[in-house]
């Protein structure tokens, strides 16, 4: 039996799994990080836009802080995220980019003096400080107060997974590439690691470890059409869901980018809008701001996309032989800005769309349409990134940690990674540190042998179905049905066919009978876990009956806080089920720092609220008289307190302070 | 009327040592706005499950798919069908000057982390950062300069299609080069160019290169490399001639 031992097992090698490994590291942990492609080529590298960190440093981000990019979450997340999860990310969020600066990051910097920038689609003149020269420039991104997001041009992800790789291998982190967890390696409700499969030779491996984490990003691939890369699977999401002890969070709560361009689904980062791209339609009519007047192109993502699909279906679409979209122009930025800051956007856009965007007027709109783009929902976990299963760890896109909730703000992706990286990745090893390995060498081969012979059986079964038609038919049901506009009809279809392709999937014929070298083997094991999670995230949707955030739902327009303020968590019982049993985790109205309300973006007036709202906006009330003279920091404590671990509650200084 | 295409492709398991390498054909229908990405996959799905090759973002995003395409190396998904020829097979080849792993997929990750080690691809520095405190400033001209060299994607195209590699299979290659250029720039690096050329400053590093500039001609990123590897040049001659 191939059997490897190590302290930190972490299974991901972008963002957020490098680095918690860095942390690992650095407390003498020995530490292994498994990846399905060399780390450098994680999805991580494909953001483009930027991180949001509150530095406030350039003109049009003065006064920002950790409380406005906390309130610019939570608006966000439709209160549908964990506030105290939102505080610690907003407080280390500032750390994380100046660390990652000392890294070598390239973060784009400001420039003194004055400089021209296009705003609602004017130009428009402000003037950078003399004490701002040489500090980290931010820009305009959907749904927040201020310019916060801050980029290298428009390749951030892969500047910032660079810095953080070249950390990892300066502390000689042992770096398995090429290799696919399968299964996790647990007893008496304790994770020890899980059983591996060499993507080059299909050999098993058992590596067994005192604390396991996932750090495997999205499942966007149960859709037909998505932004993410073609490893984003979500194979360990559901080889979590699989032991029937880990509890997938918000599953239905899914992303649509507002403009992926057509037809590949390559996305165009929000940074073209953020720096005053905007959005047109079939007549070059520029329609958000008659539907959003205040946010107008930078409303949240899902009220962007939903506008979006909303003009389509008003018949203001453009025709093209892969169906309808709308245009998005930045031309009006000028050539120079493009070529400077959105490059990427430029190459992307002339390789496969032949479009040159810099060119001025018609010719430079590029065809956009809504598509997947972020998994909100995954991993469950507590506040230190713990799952259910004690031993097995979250972080990153693959968890349900949960700063999101019911949407994620651009820019808040990769800065949740890193900073998640920071905090989950600092409780990773401090439980490794204290923890053993109580698993004896028999019961680890027989989780072995079992999924030697569960690969052995998916070969050898001769039911006749065909394992790439099963998926395509996944994601075309989930692109159709459970997408930006849901409904009671669509949702029990879809739900009820995933169930029956899941079935069906147990009875493949498979062509190619080798075990190594074999994309049919694994894209049959593969689609079995995939499916899974797409019956818990059609399911989640189908049960809600409400709209929150990216959860839309046609029947019931309106978000429901008296009846689904509440988590969905998602168990997978036994084996052979083919549904997940839901249960439901309140989230308390009463410890909340802000009590919910209107999000300044979207439909007005469309909540059912909770009783305990007002009850608590009084009390918060009551705090703020009684503490008149204390600080920010202080009164944020006395209303809604939360611990960080290493020195990552320091205040961070800012421009402004001095 | 959509065009016929037919793929060359060569296939080899190094793992099966007993079953020469070969050229295989594949026919498949042109659809409007086709890559080599799309059609590999259409090829593996419909024609042969047992094609090897490597994508991940098929967005020239993050350098997996380089191979050779008609004799250039090249990054796939970037590869539209419509420019080329139909009348002729487009033929498709794995990188050489990597480890072959099976037909178009080669082995790029274990040789960028060696090549990441060899020129200590991180910052060097004794002096502690406070994370709290405000970052040190940058000049914003020198941050956009070194930011041009650290959008490398490690693809491999340049150590592809580099003759200095071919004759001294330890070459650094321009990726390293590059490497050593956007450290020795970085002003949070206390590296000189001392430090730099006990890394690579011999034939197998920055006076090995012969400047036949395939590696410039074929970056998919259009990194400055030429001017890049000579700046290294000049700078570690100088330390050279002092020794």
């Amino acid at each position: 039996m191939n059997i490897i031992y190590s302290d930190a097992l972490i299974i991901g090698g972008g963002l957020a799994g490098l680095r918690s490994a860095v942390t690992c590291a650095d407390k003498g942990l020995d530490t292994i990080v498994l990846s399905l492609v060399p780390v450098k080529r994680s999805h991580s590298a494909a953001a483009q836009g930027g991180m949001q960190a509150s530095l406030g440093n350039t003109k049009m981000s003065e006064g920002d802080n950790e409380d406005q990019h906390f309130k610019d979450t939570v608006k966000g997340s439709d209160w549908g995220c964990d506030q105290e999860v939102a505080r610690m990310f907003v407080t280390t969020a500032p750390k994380a980019i100046r660390e990652l600066a000392a890294w070598g990051v390239p973060w784009t910097r400001i420039k003194a003096g004055p400089r021209t920038v296009v705003m609602n689609a004017k130009q428009v003149k402000i003037e950078e400080k003399q004490e701002a020269h040489g500090m980290i420039n931010s820009r305009d991104f959907g749904g927040t107060s201020k310019w916060r997001t801050c980029y290298s041009a428009d390749a951030t992800g892969h500047s910032m997974l660079y810095g953080i790789a070249n950390e990892a291998m300066k502390r000689d982190i042992t770096i398995h590439d090429r290799k696919e967890a399968i299964a996790l390696i647990h007893k008496d409700d304790r994770c020890y690691g899980a059983i591996v499969r060499d993507l080059k030779d299909g050999s098993l491996t058992a590596y067994v470890s005192k604390a396991t984490m996932i750090a495997t990003g999205g499942f966007g691939r149960i859709y037909r059409v998505t932004t993410n890369a073609v490893i984003n699977e979500g194979i360990a999401q559901a080889m979590a869901l699989e032991t029937g002890k880990v509890a997938l969070g918000n599953m239905e709560a899914i992303q649509f980018h507002p403009t992926p361009i057509m037809p590949s689904g390559i996305l165009l980062t929000e940074g073209c809008r953020g720096d005053g791209g905007v959005l047109r339609d079939k007549d070059g009519h520029r329609f958000m701001p008659d539907y959003e007047p205040e946010k107008k192109e930078l409303a949240s993502r899902d009220v962007v996309s939903r506008r979006m699909m909303e003009h389509i279906r008003n018949g203001k679409g453009v025709d093209s032989p892969n169906g309808q979209h709308l245009w998005l122009d930045i031309s009006i930025l000028g050539r120079k800005h493009i070529e400077e800051h959105l490059r990427d956007v430029q190459d992307i856009s002339k390789t496969f769309n032949g479009i040159d965007p810099a060119d001025e007027g018609e010719k430079g709109w590029m065809p956009v349409l809504p598509a997947q783009h972020y998994s909100m929902g995954g991993i469950r976990t507590d506040k230190t990134g713990h799952s259910h299963l004690k031993g097995l760890f979250a972080a990153g896109e693959a968890a349900c940690w949960d700063v999101h909730g019911f949407n994620r703000l651009g820019g808040n992706s990769v800065s949740e990674a890193v900073v998640s990286g920071m905090i989950i990745g600092n409780y990773f090893a401090d439980y490794a540190l204290d923890a053993s390995i109580t698993i004896s060498t028999a019961e680890i081969q027989q989780a072995l042998n079992k999924q030697d012979a569960y690969l052995d059986a998916l070969i050898n079964t001769d039911g006749g179905e065909d394992i790439t038609k099963i998926k395509i038919r996944m994601q075309e049901i989930m692109n159709e049905k459970v997408g930006v506009f849901r409904n009671g009809g669509d949702l029990q279809s879809a739900y009820d066919e995933l169930k029956e392709l899941l079935v069906r999937s147990r009875n493949l014929t498979l062509k190619n009978k080798s075990r190594a070298n074999n994309p049919e083997l694994s894209n049959a094991y593969k689609t079995q876990k995939m499916l899974k999670l797409a019956v818990c995230v059609a399911k989640g949707a189908l049960l809600r009956t409400e709209s929150r955030g990216a959860h839309y739902r046609e029947d019931y327009l309106k978000r429901d806080d008296k009846n689904w303020l509440k988590r969905t968590l998602a168990w997978w019982r036994a084996e052979d089920d083919i549904e997940p049993d839901l249960t439901y985790e309140p989230i308390d109205i009463m410890k909340m720092e802000m009590p919910p309300a209107y999000r300044g973006y979207g439909h007005k007036d469309m909540t059912v609220e909770h009783k305990d709202t007002a009850k608590r906006l009084t009390e918060i009330d009551k705090i703020k008289a009684e503490n008149q003279t204390v600080d920010r920091y202080v009164l944020q404590d006395r209303i809604m307190p939360f611990e960080l671990p290493m020195n990552y509650k320091n205040k961070n200084e800012r421009l402004g302070d001095k | 009327m959509a065009r016929e295409l037919t793929f060359k492709i060569l296939r080899y398991d190094p793992s099966q040592p007993e079953i020469q390498a070969q050229f295989q054909e594949y026919k498949l229908t042109e659809k409007p706005g086709m890559t080599l990405f799309i059609a590999l996959n259409q090829i593996r799905e419909e024609l042969d499950p047992t094609l090897a090759f490597d994508f991940v973002c098929r967005a020239g995003i993050c350098g997996s798919c380089g191979m050779v395409v008609n004799g250039k190396p090249q990054l796939a998904c970037k590869a539209l069908t419509k420019n080329f020829n139909a009348d002729f097979p487009i033929t498709l080849a794995p990188m050489p000057g990597f480890e072959l792993i099976k037909d178009l997929s080669v082995d790029t990750g274990v040789w960028m982390e060696a090549m990441t080690k060899r020129v200590e691809s991180w910052v060097h520095t004794e002096s502690e950062t406070d994370i709290s405190k405000q970052e040190r400033p940058v000049d914003p001209d020198l941050a956009n300069e070194i930011f041009e060299l650290d959008r490398c994607i490690e693809c491999g195209l340049c150590v592809s299609s580099c003759m200095t590699k071919l004759m001294r299979p330890d070459f650094v290659g321009a990726v390293g080069l590059n490497r050593v250029a956007r450290f020795y720039m970085d002003p949070h690096d206390d590296r000189d160019a001392s430090d730099f050329y006990e890394l690579v400053g011999d034939d197998n590093g920055v006076f090995g290169c012969m400047s036949l500039m395939g590696c410039e001609d074929h970056c998919p990123k259009e990194i400055p490399l030429q001017s890049k590897i000579a700046y290294v040049r000049r700078e570690l001659v100088k330390v050279g001639l002092k020794r």
